[in-house]
């Protein structure tokens, strides 16, 4: 009798023993648990790009900066960035260092778009100083060209409120929480309202880039202080 | 803010320009960047290693040495360089900073070096990026330690205005420092031992008498045992007492855990007093007297073992947390698993889970009693399963505080060697004073020796200037206008002659010291003990000459005042040597100010010096010397190292 008992014990044993080996690994079969930790990393190490920038000649060419300027302004780049290219997240880190009362993420991301001409997602030192001649160096035409491209997130020649609104809270973001008076909910929102009565001449609900140029040009103040950069560098 | 984002400036500003269309109100001014000079490259050569850079990069941090003007005292005019005398493998963190805006600590560097070379450069260390923070952290705490425990060590010499209680103090926390004390300590630690074996004999069953049954001895022989723990309590109690009076600061004292124990230790005994009338509360009594056995404790003011064990238990409480916390878990689940098993089985002992408990905490631990054994096959494979991993846990977080454990034994370990070795250091501290101040003296005969002989020979003069480099001269001179300062206070037996007191060596010192009959004089100066150099030949030159304006009774009168700034000068002497040596070393730190009872048996060390019999040049400088008796003229001493 005690053989039977034992045979009972010992198949009812082997077979808990199974059944928890084999979820174990069917588990595993379906990715859920992974026993080794070190597939993620392999594919990172691949895609560091080292990028090398157009020769100083032809840099000159196409920007509005001297060699000089170029050298000074590529020992920067490639200080901070020495792999070459500049990734959203790393251009998010810099913006933001430079306004660490508020959050400058949103906007960086706007920017790193505007800067990214050729939406390859990241920023080599060509659109970086493409776009500092244009910013620095290039007629308010080219300037306001900039600011148009920047304000139309889907970049589609139109910017609409909702753009132009989450372009308003961006801004806003970065000011952070203390400020006089206090920041309230529905300011950018007036503000875009503003913004949109004084540069939506045909009250269509979006600005073309016409509209844009002409109502900036228009207006003193705007133009005033779009030569307020002229001596950054 | 970093200083690579600097360079992002120029692109932030530039793109503000996106906000311009939207802004309603008229933006500031630019502020215009006067003197806008070209970016040029500057060498910084540092002990002769040439390092270059833009200037620009340098002008990132304004508020560092070599970020602001203050390098400009360090601009070589003939080389257009700056030159600093450092060290330049340290510098080559530093200018890295300024490249990369991170500091970095490399390992191999000293860690005292290394923070004097950031407090140079004007660097807070703080700033030292997270790569190396940790380390640098970890060095900077083993270094304060290591000096804290030098610290400590001078903190045994003895003030001589302590109060009583100030002494009772000392004695209770340092035994080594008096008999007394020592005394105390033993007769002490005799009696916890006594205390403690008498509690264990107590319960030993002795001899039965042939009625009853055996009984423990303790109620046998009550009366003997309660006598004896009475003593024990007087003593522990006379003991506490005297602490709390001696205790400088009465309220931190009774916080402390020693204190705690010596309550815990003696209270029992007077609840017992109390209560042995009341018959409810003799269970009570009895439980109390379990706390007895905390008089163990006490020894840990004896072993200095058993604090470190205690100390390693306190900074490991996190670890030992852990350990807790995870045996918890696993007897938990074990506990479960193996009731479960055996649950099918009959008369089994796992009656319920808890009941497991006892069987997963014994196999866990591997002491395997056998009092409870699984007897289904599922609950013997369970039951391995448990007593391995078992095992495991335990020896997981053991390490952790082994490692703690050997650290801190290892410090203290490393104090107490110290300790031993301070006479041997005290010894060549010693030595490298007194070949200063012999060399002064020295210096001084033979700048007396000139200055009799200036008008003759020119190139003797010159010859024995010679022997002496720039620095020493200077630093002569310096005392011996220091000399030529002091003046004595008290007229004296020849108003003619001007007066002024005389660095002097200590032999003669001494001498004068003892015959002037002033031992009980406090004096100053433990570093007196340092100036064994005898340079015999001007002292007795001087004692020689005035022996004869022999001092009547009045001179011993004089004595006490002119030795007294005699001390001082000696001090000063003893305090401007002192400077050079111990600037970085702080267990050289001999505090001068702290007066010292003057040994007035001879010191281990003396340096040999052999006398040269002396003309009897006239000296243009009078002493008012003390009168030394002629014995020790011409004397040779060999050196006692």
């Amino acid at each position: 009798m005690l053989n039977a008992i034992w045979e009972t014990e010992g198949l009812q044993t082997v077979g808990i023993v199974v059944l928890v080996f084999a979820s174990i690994k069917l588990l595993h079969l379906l990715g859920l648990i992974s026993f080794s930790e070190d597939s993620v990393e392999d594919e990172l190490e691949l895609s560091a790009v080292r990028h090398r920038p157009e020769g100083l000649e032809q840099l000159e060419a196409q920007t509005r900066f001297s060699r000089k300027e170029l050298q000074i302004l590529y020992r920067g780049f490639k200080n901070e960035c020495p792999s070459g290219v500049v990734n959203e997240e790393t251009f998010k880190d810099i913006y933001s260092q430079f306004f660490p009362q508020g959050d400058a993420s949103t906007y960086a991301h706007f920017l790193f778009n505007a800067f990214d001409t050729d939406h390859n997602g990241s920023v080599s030192f060509e659109d970086f100083v493409m776009g500092l001649s244009i910013l620095l160096r290039g007629t308010i035409q080219e300037k306001l060209n900039w600011a148009f491209n920047l304000y139309d997130i889907n970049k589609d020649g139109y910017i609409t409120k909702e753009e132009m609104l989450d372009i308003m809270k961006a801004i806003y973001d970065m000011m952070g929480k203390c400020t006089y008076p206090v920041l309230k909910e529905e300011t950018p929102r007036q503000h875009v309202e503003v913004f949109f009565q004084k540069m939506d001449k045909n009250k269509d609900g979006v600005v073309t880039i016409d509209e844009f140029i002409d109502c900036c040009q228009n207006d003193e103040n705007i133009m005033r202080s779009m030569h307020l950069f002229e001596n950054v560098l | 803010m970093a200083a690579g984002v600097a360079a992002w400036l120029p692109f932030a500003r530039a793109a503000a320009i996106g906000w311009m269309p939207v802004a309603n109100l008229p933006m500031p001014v630019a502020p215009t960047e006067k003197n806008k000079r070209q970016d040029e490259l500057i060498i910084l050569n540092v002990s002769g290693r040439r390092f270059q850079t833009w200037r620009n990069t340098l002008d990132r941090y304004p508020d560092t040495l070599l970020g602001s003007s203050e390098k400009e005292f360090f601009f070589n005019e003939e080389t257009k360089e700056y030159f600093f005398d450092r060290d330049p493998d340290v510098f080559r963190s530093v200018l890295n900073f300024y490249r990369t805006g991170k500091l970095h600590y490399p390992r191999y560097e000293c860690i005292s070096s290394y923070d004097e070379e950031l407090a140079f450069f004007g660097i807070v260390p703080e700033i030292i990026g997270d790569c190396c923070y940790e380390e640098y952290k970890d060095r900077k705490r083993e270094n304060a330690e290591r000096l804290m425990d030098d610290q400590e060590d001078n903190k045994d010499a003895k003030l001589p205005n302590m109060t009583f209680r100030e002494t009772m103090w000392r004695a209770f926390e340092n035994p080594h420092t008096s008999t007394m004390a020592l005394v105390f300590y033993y007769v002490t630690g005799f009696f916890i031992a006594v205390s403690v074996i008498t509690n264990v004999v107590e319960t030993v069953p002795c001899g039965s008498s042939p009625n009853m049954k055996e009984v423990p001895c303790g109620e046998r022989y009550t009366v003997a045992f309660f006598c004896m723990d009475t003593a024990c309590v007087m003593i522990f109690t006379v003991e506490y007492l005297m602490r709390l009076f001696a205790a400088p600061s009465r309220y931190r004292f009774m916080r402390s855990v020693m204190s705690i124990i010596d309550v815990v230790a003696i209270l029992p005994y007077y609840i017992g007093l109390v209560m042995t009338d009341n018959e409810d509360v003799s269970g009570a009594f009895v439980t109390l007297r379990v706390f007895r056995v905390f008089r163990i404790f006490k020894f840990s003011r004896h072993s200095q073992g058993l604090r470190i064990l205690g100390y390693t238990l306190k900074s490991c409480a996190s670890e030992l947390g852990f350990l807790l916390f995870s045996l918890t878990m696993a007897i938990i689940i074990f506990a479960t698993v193996m009731f479960y098993a055996e649950k099918g089985s009959s008369s089994s002992k796992f009656t319920s889970i808890p009941a497991s408990f006892w069987y997963t905490i014994v196999t866990m631990t591997t002491l395997g009693y056998g009092d409870m054994v699984p007897k289904t096959i599922a609950g013997k494979i369970f039951g391995s399963i448990c007593s391995l991993s078992g095992v495991l846990v335990i020896a997981l977080p053991v390490p952790v505080i082994v490692s703690n454990f050997s650290r801190i034994y290892h410090q203290n370990q490393r104090a107490d060697k110290r300790r031993a070795q301070k006479k041997a250091r005290l010894a060549r501290i010693r030595i490298s004073k007194t070949g200063s101040s012999n060399a002064f003296l020295h210096s001084k005969r033979n700048g007396l020796f000139n200055e009799a002989l200036e008008f003759t020979v020119r190139p003797e003069e010159q010859r024995l200037s010679k022997s002496t480099s720039l620095l020493e001269s200077q630093h002569h001179h310096l005392l011996h206008c220091l000399e030529k300062t002091t003046v004595s206070a008290h007229a004296l037996p020849e108003p003619n002659q001007s007066t002024n007191h005389e660095f002097v060596d200590e032999q003669y010192y001494q001498q004068s010291y003892l015959e002037a009959g002033l031992q009980s004089y406090p004096s100053r100066s433990p570093s007196l003990s340092s100036q064994d150099g005898v340079t015999g030949t001007c002292c007795t030159r001087r004692s020689k000459k005035h022996h004869t304006p022999l001092p009547n009774a009045s001179a011993p009168a004089h004595m006490q005042p002119l030795t007294h700034t005699h001390q001082q000068c000696l001090q000063e002497l003893s305090t401007i040597h002192i400077q050079p040596l111990s600037t970085s070393r702080s267990s050289l730190n001999m505090r001068v100010d702290e007066p010292a009872p003057l040994n007035c048996q001879s010191s281990q060390i003396t340096t040999a010096i052999i006398s040269i019999p002396t003309p009897p040049v006239t000296t243009p400088e009078g002493d008012a010397h003390l009168p030394a008796g002629p014995t020790h003229q011409n004397v040779v001493k060999v050196s006692a190292l």
